[in-house]
């Protein structure tokens, strides 16, 4: 089941609308600043992590570690540029530190961490932990009570990963109905596309297999990922996977699903412009 | 000592509703007593030890304290990077129980050795390491482990050990065990390798060679301090270690006496830069290493020629 558009070709994608640009800007800002950065991997996840933060996590920005919040893991946390651009949005930490990523002295490094970086919830990076960590904070959250939903971003590459299987085995076997994986199915992997490299499909099948409800959707389309992320769930019950179709480098015309642009470091400050360009100018 | 382990983990798990179990695939029947009486701290996951390590790390980072167990080579060497970023770089409170630490299981071949996890872990930041030498020693082991932060290894070895531990001698993690005086050579060994050094050293003393044992059941960290006292005015200094000459105890005691500027000659004991081609029993693996107390006498013996030549 393909929600809000299809998988493969989509004549009339929804346009970005100023805040998906806007957000986009931060990326850039800090792609900027630290002279590198996994661009193309951030961009596709940029709707995902704005809905997510906008309209369905649960969280307090000036109490990052409130018991009661929902969980947010970017498991492929080389899009942090992506998390750090919402973090700041909302107030996590003030956005001018976004400047200074991967600075020698910035708490904002090349992937997240746990414990330097407000409203990061785990150190990632390292593909293929994330889902599992998920999993123990969605089986805390179950022993005490809590109605915490927990939400773990993988990329489509990372999923090559056998631990993502061994969690999605374990998830599925717990029945954890307020865990939801989410993928970032830009379709290229750092080498180039995931079929050539390892492909997927029957991707939504092989979750189900696991004992996941899954769906399809836009990862762009607002949306539809706000009505698919808002669902209510039980807590027992089947954890959702939602396969995010999305497109790698996603507002950059130049970029858009161009394996090159997985990682940029050194951009000139020509390309920089046309960054800013594409996205409604510097701001 | 892995029951006492477990049993003891049960304990703290009635005392305190923040400890939970997450085991493997462990033998039918392994504290069914934990899963009858408290069956939502209680998890049995199957043969996935990346997973086990990571979902340890997700409820840690919730404030539990999980209690690991599987076989030791594959809590190590397996999810080695599970182990890494998920719990020494968040810097949890997991404990991470590894069955068979060493030769234990010999008959099954090198794939369920654990020879090498010592020096695997002891590189990790954070990592406290324990091997203990009996059952006894085990339970308070577990019993103190309360107070360690971070995440911690108990090494197993096969159980039914000779107790040789003493409840008056005390237990700290991190305090090493002076178990007896220092004579011309002192003992530092680690794990049932005491026991093996009690009866060296008894062995050396009927020949008039004092030798004392300095027990680590804490490889790390290490105490230092008292190694440095230990081996200040000895002849020689022995390690001997169930494990790989390599990144294990005697390892780790070459560079603490480096650091503190103790020249004194060290012989090391161990298993060498090979995986054990032979089969047999615990015992009969560490008699082909020199790990026995008969061959363990022998060594010191040669060496101690040596020093006095």
């Amino acid at each position: 089941m393909v929600i809000g558009c299809s998988m493969t070709s989509t004549p009339d994608p929804v346009p970005l609308d100023e805040r998906s640009n806007a957000l986009r800007r931060r990326v850039v800002e800090a792609l900027e600043g630290g002279g590198r950065g996994h661009i193309g991997s951030s961009l596709s996840l940029i709707e995902i992590v704005r809905v997510l933060y906008d309209d369905v996590l649960r969280f307090r920005a000036d109490e990052p570690r409130w018991p009661l919040r929902d969980r947010f893991i970017l498991s492929k946390g080389h899009g942090c540029l992506a998390q750090y651009a919402i973090l700041a949005d909302k107030g996590f930490f003030p956005a001018e530190e976004l400047k200074r990523f991967c600075r020698r002295d910035s708490f904002l490094g090349g992937h997240p961490e746990y414990g330097k970086i407000p409203g990061v919830e785990a150190s990632t990076g390292a593909l293929g932990h994330g889902l599992s960590i998920g999993l123990g904070m969605a089986l805390a959250a179950r022993i005490e009570g809590r109605d915490s939903r927990v939400f773990v971003v993988m990329g489509d590459g990372e999923i090559n990963e056998g631990s993502v299987w061994e969690a999605a085995m374990s998830a599925g076997k717990h029945q954890l109905g307020r865990l939801v994986a989410i993928v970032d199915y830009n379709k290229l992997q750092s080498y180039g596309p995931n079929d050539e490299v390892q492909p997927l499909e029957p991707l939504a099948d092989k979750w189900r297999a696991f004992r996941f409800e899954a769906v399809e959707v836009d990862g762009h389309d607002v949306a539809v990922l706000r009505r698919t992320l808002s669902a209510p769930r039980p807590e027992r019950g089947p954890p959702l996977a939602v396969i995010c179709h999305t497109v790698k480098g996603k507002g950059l015309p130049f970029a858009e699903g161009i394996a090159d642009w997985h990682h940029k470091s050194n951009l000139p400050a020509a390309d920089i412009a046309a960054m800013y360009d594409a996205l409604g100018g510097r701001g | 000592m892995r029951k006492t382990a477990l049993d003891t983990a049960f304990e703290l798990a009635r005392g305190n509703p923040r400890v939970v179990f997450i085991g493997s695939d462990l033998g039918a029947g392994t504290l069914k007593e934990f899963q009858r009486t408290l069956p939502d701290r209680f998890f049995m996951e199957g043969v996935a030890e990346a997973n086990i390590i990571g979902m340890a790390a997700g409820l840690a980072l919730e404030g539990f304290i999980p209690f690991v167990n599987t076989i030791a080579t594959f809590i190590t060497r397996r999810c080695y990077e599970q182990v890494a970023v998920d719990l020494c770089l968040h810097h949890l409170p997991v404990r991470l129980i590894g069955n068979g630490g060493g030769l234990v299981y010999a008959p099954l071949g090198p794939t369920h050795l654990a020879i090498e996890d010592i020096a695997l872990l002891r590189a990790l930041p954070g990592m406290t390491i324990v091997a203990p030498v009996d059952a006894e020693e085990m339970r308070r082991a577990v019993r103190k482990s309360a107070e360690v932060p971070g995440p911690l290894y108990f090494r197993l070895a096969k159980g039914g050990d000779p107790v040789v531990s003493r409840e008056d001698a005390g237990f700290e993690i991190g305090r090493g065990i002076l178990m007896r005086e220092p004579g011309r050579t002192l003992f530092v060994s680690t794990g049932v390798m005491t026991t093996r050094c009690l009866a060296a050293a008894g062995e050396l003393a009927a020949r008039g060679i004092g030798a004392g044992v300095l027990h680590m059941h804490t490889v790390k960290p290490l105490d230092a301090a008292l190694l440095a006292d230990c081996a200040a005015g000895v002849d020689l200094v022995v390690t001997v270690e169930e494990h790989s000459l390599i990144g294990g105890l005697g390892s780790a005691v070459l560079e603490s006496l480096s650091a503190d500027g103790i020249a004194v000659p060290v012989l090391r004991l161990g298993i060498p830069d090979v995986f054990p081609a032979k089969y047999g029993s615990q015992d009969d693996l560490l008699e082909l290493f020199g790990l026995q107390p008969p061959e363990i006498v022998r060594a010191v013996l040669g060496k101690l020629r040596g020093v006095y030549d």
